[in-house]
């Protein structure tokens, strides 16, 4: 039986929290009182729809796409597509990679059209879009592991930079991943972008035919995965110390190709407590670590 | 397409994502799962919103004497108590009913089984004024010693009864009563205690104490200072001095901070006992059953002759306890004695208003239990995960349906009030040991997890089919509904 989508206000009374299907959405805005209740009605009203109108091109968004692909026709999905369509000649991805992206830009963009706003976050289970007026800014803890939310690091988003989009991807999160990182954060022009290339680093943080790493192909979890009968990882072995280094090595070199690509701006790629940054700056500057993480790095 | 899926798939229909989810596996949303075959919703951010639930009937088995409180009705939501589950102390094998019930989607297992407890007592909670007896002095029942005074709370005597020591280090008589006397306090049952030196006490879970064959019906307002400082702006001009007799601290009016705000005028009263700051008395008499918890039954020799200096003729003084049940007017004489009269109408308001203002006296019995490793053994083959998943609040503990109060710190040792317990709900063994039920609950993954008896759990629909063993009771209104799910981190 379909279930309404869930609409109420978190036991803080401050923060939004929407919920339907798989889409889980926590929403916080500052501003004026009355643009911030402007806005939340912005993103209850958009948001009732959206997931009926993504199921209804289910089965286009979980195919693989290349450069003639169908293009879908919802306003969720055409972000999605948009997003993965930089990397769909280099590899396997299909729409489904920037759905929780795609969805957290398209509600974040009803917010900020309904009214002005000094700030806005819509979180997608870790994928976030954020909104941000002149000279306001967002904190930004990372985790390493989400089953051990302790954070590794912090990072500041702020109105003078370029970004507005953060995700995460791992093997450990709640999509499959091809990769074995344990999440790879990227931070990006919008959501959905980094939604997509943040699977991608991801998916190449891998160390392929280890022993140590337990694959199964997706169907046989979810027999309706996007990712058919491709490997997914379901466990890591603890690695060697140069094992790790090669895995990130090649994490960092898809991610400094989507960097150059000016696909993403930076990302973080943690591998059983080894973090590697890839950045435009020396990566203490924009992104500070906790004492505990620089011991393994 | 779905022909190609094993037969135990299931298509979940909770959103238009329609998810095929295979046996063990989630949807998703994460919140919907294949358990066994079955559509379960696994979802903690629903579950917080859950109403609170009422009236919801109670399963204890096993009818014991005496009369259930409660009428029998069937609801939807049951839960089965540990009350009459009986036992398989001290063998190393599961409990003897382990129940699963489905909660909202939420796989939900509670472990049930009446503990035998020699490590147990009560702690007597015993509303009064009145000096029960001196501290660490022993109270015993039927002549026995079965505990002792512990400390004075505010507006409480608290008596520890029972414990290890008088249960099974003592002589067999000894035992016997403590037990007795701990198996009555529990089931609701009015117990005859005397202490040393001290008070005799009836008492009663949740009933008024009764004090030397006095039974007590209020709690003092406040102590004797604290009274004056409530009740001065109602008494000034309407009587010269007001004294509140009271074992800890008697408070006078003219000379209390409160009455000189009010420019209450010097009387020359003098009090006897240890002056503290000014108005506030300590040991003006010994402590007692009299007025205010002192010994005395006529507050005039608290007081020594007047003050020639200050005191005049026909001076009224108003002397009362901190209850508000004892009283006396009086007016100097020429000779600046107190002659007892009646008491005026304008000062019978402010006596009828300390007494209105104190709550009704109880007696409060908690029984404090611990569950030792055999106990524990019947819910899991790893006993001290459980203590470890109750420390983490993912084991819900309760007694007979009722919240326990879990100590921190080592072992499973809680406390737990009887009377939101159902009626008779403890027994006893020989040994001589109480018998008292009590259940855990917790989600059907953790109780894997820890280790549980997973292949000795039964569904709940199969346990209440076995109707001649059940009794119905409606829950206790107060109490928590025991299966209501753990609300889960759930944010992301």
């Amino acid at each position: 039986m379909r279930e309404p989508a869930l609409i109420r206000m978190l036991p803080d009374g401050r923060r939004l929290h929407l919920h339907d299907g798989p889409i889980d959405l926590i929403i916080g805005a500052d501003g004026a009182p009355q643009a911030v209740s402007v806005a939340y009605e912005a993103a209850a009203r958009r948001f009732v729809s959206v997931l009926d109108e993504l199921s209804g091109e289910l089965p286009l968004l979980r195919s693989q796409a290349r450069k003639n692909s169908l293009r879908p026709s919802g306003a969720v999905a055409q972000r999605m597509f948009a997003a993965i369509e930089p990397h769909c000649e280099d590899c396997f991805i299909t729409p489904m990679a920037a759905v929780a992206g795609s969805v957290a830009e398209e509600i974040l963009d009803s917010m900020t059209a309904a009214t002005t706003l000094e700030r806005a976050y819509v979180n997608n289970g870790g994928d976030i879009a954020l909104h941000l007026a002149n000279g306001q800014f967002y904190k930004i803890g990372m985790v390493e592991r989400p089953d051990r939310p302790s954070l590794f690091g912090s990072l500041e988003i702020s109105a003078a930079g370029p970004v507005r989009g953060i995700a995460t991807s791992g093997w450990r999160g709640r999509s499959f991943s091809l990769g074995i990182a344990d999440a790879v954060t990227v931070l990006a022009d919008c959501a959905s972008a980094a939604d997509a290339a943040a699977t991608v680093i991801a998916n190449a943080v891998n160390l392929p035919d280890h022993p140590g790493v337990t694959r199964i192909p997706a169907r046989e979890i979810s027999p309706d995965s996007d990712l058919g009968d491709l490997p997914v990882t379901r466990g890591v072995e603890p690695l060697s110390d140069s094992e790790i280094v090669e895995a990130l090595d090649s994490g960092a070199r898809a991610a400094r190709i989507l960097r150059a690509q000016e696909l993403i701006h930076s990302s973080a790629l943690c591998l059983q407590s080894h973090i590697r940054v890839v950045s435009p700056l020396p990566a203490n500057a924009s992104i500070e670590f906790s004492q505990r993480s620089l011991l393994h790095a | 397409m779905a022909d190609v899926f094993p037969p135990d798939t299931v298509r979940c229909d909770a959103c238009p994502v329609l998810c095929y989810i295979k046996r063990g596996h989630a949807g998703a949303c994460d919140r919907y799962a294949n358990v066994e075959g079955q559509l379960v919703r696994v979802d903690p951010h629903i579950l917080l919103d859950r109403a609170k639930s009422q009236g919801t009937p109670l399963v204890p088995f096993l009818e014991r004497e005496g009369d259930w409180d409660g009428k029998i009705m069937k609801g939807q939501e049951t839960f089965v108590t540990a009350i009459g589950a009986g036992t398989t102390y001290p063998d190393y094998k599961p409990a003897p009913f382990i129940v699963s019930s489905e909660v909202e989607g939420v796989d939900m297992v509670t472990v049930v089984t009446e503990g035998i407890f020699s490590y147990c007592g009560v702690k007597l909670k015993i509303d009064t004024d009145r000096h029960l007896g001196p501290e660490r002095n022993l109270v015993r029942a039927q002549g026995e010693p079965v505990g002792h005074v512990t400390t004075a709370e505010y507006g409480s005597q608290m008596l520890s009864l029972g414990g290890v020591h008088h249960l099974t280090g003592g002589s067999k008589s000894e035992g016997r009563v403590t037990c007795e006397t701990l198996l009555d306090l529990c089931n609701g049952k009015e117990v005859e205690l005397t202490i040393d030196e001290g008070a005799s006490v009836r008492v009663a879970a949740g009933k008024p104490p009764v004090v030397n064959g006095q039974r007590e019906e209020r709690m003092r307002v406040g102590c004797g200072s604290a009274t004056i400082g409530m009740f001065a702006k109602q008494w000034f001009g309407k009587v010269d001095d007001v004294v509140v007799v009271d074992d800890h601290i008697t408070g006078v009016l003219s000379e209390h901070q409160a009455g000189k705000l009010l420019g209450v005028r010097e009387t020359g009263i003098a009090i006897q006992g240890r002056r503290s700051t000014p108005g506030r008395y300590f040991q003006v008499a010994e402590p007692g059953t009299g007025w205010g918890g002192t010994n005395i039954s006529n507050p005039l020799t608290i007081l020594k002759p007047f003050k020639t200096k200050f005191a005049w003729p026909h001076l009224r003084l108003l002397m009362v306890s901190t209850t508000g049940e004892q009283f006396a007017y009086y007016e100097l004489n020429e000779e600046l004695r107190p002659i007892e009269k009646e008491l005026p109408d304008a000062l019978k308001e402010s006596v009828g208003r300390i007494r209105e203002n104190c709550e009704p006296a109880l007696t409060t019995v908690l029984f404090m239990g611990g569950a030792g490793g055999s106990l524990r053994a019947g819910v899991t083959e790893n006993p001290v995960k459980l203590t470890d998943s109750v420390k983490r609040k993912l084991t819900r503990v309760t007694c007979g349906g009722a919240p326990a109060y879990i100590w921190p710190g080592g072992g499973i040792t809680f406390m737990v009030d009887v009377t939101r317990m159902p009626e008779n709900a403890f027994g006893y063994v020989p040994t001589p040991a109480l018998v008292a039920p009590i259940e855990f609950t917790l989600k059907k993954n953790d109780y894997a997890v820890l280790g549980g008896h997973v292949d000795y759990v039964r569904p709940l629909g199969d346990v209440l089919k076995e109707k001649e063993r059940q009794r119905q009771l409606v829950s206790h209104a107060q109490n928590p509904w025991p299966l209501k799910p753990h609300a889960g981190s759930g944010e992301s």
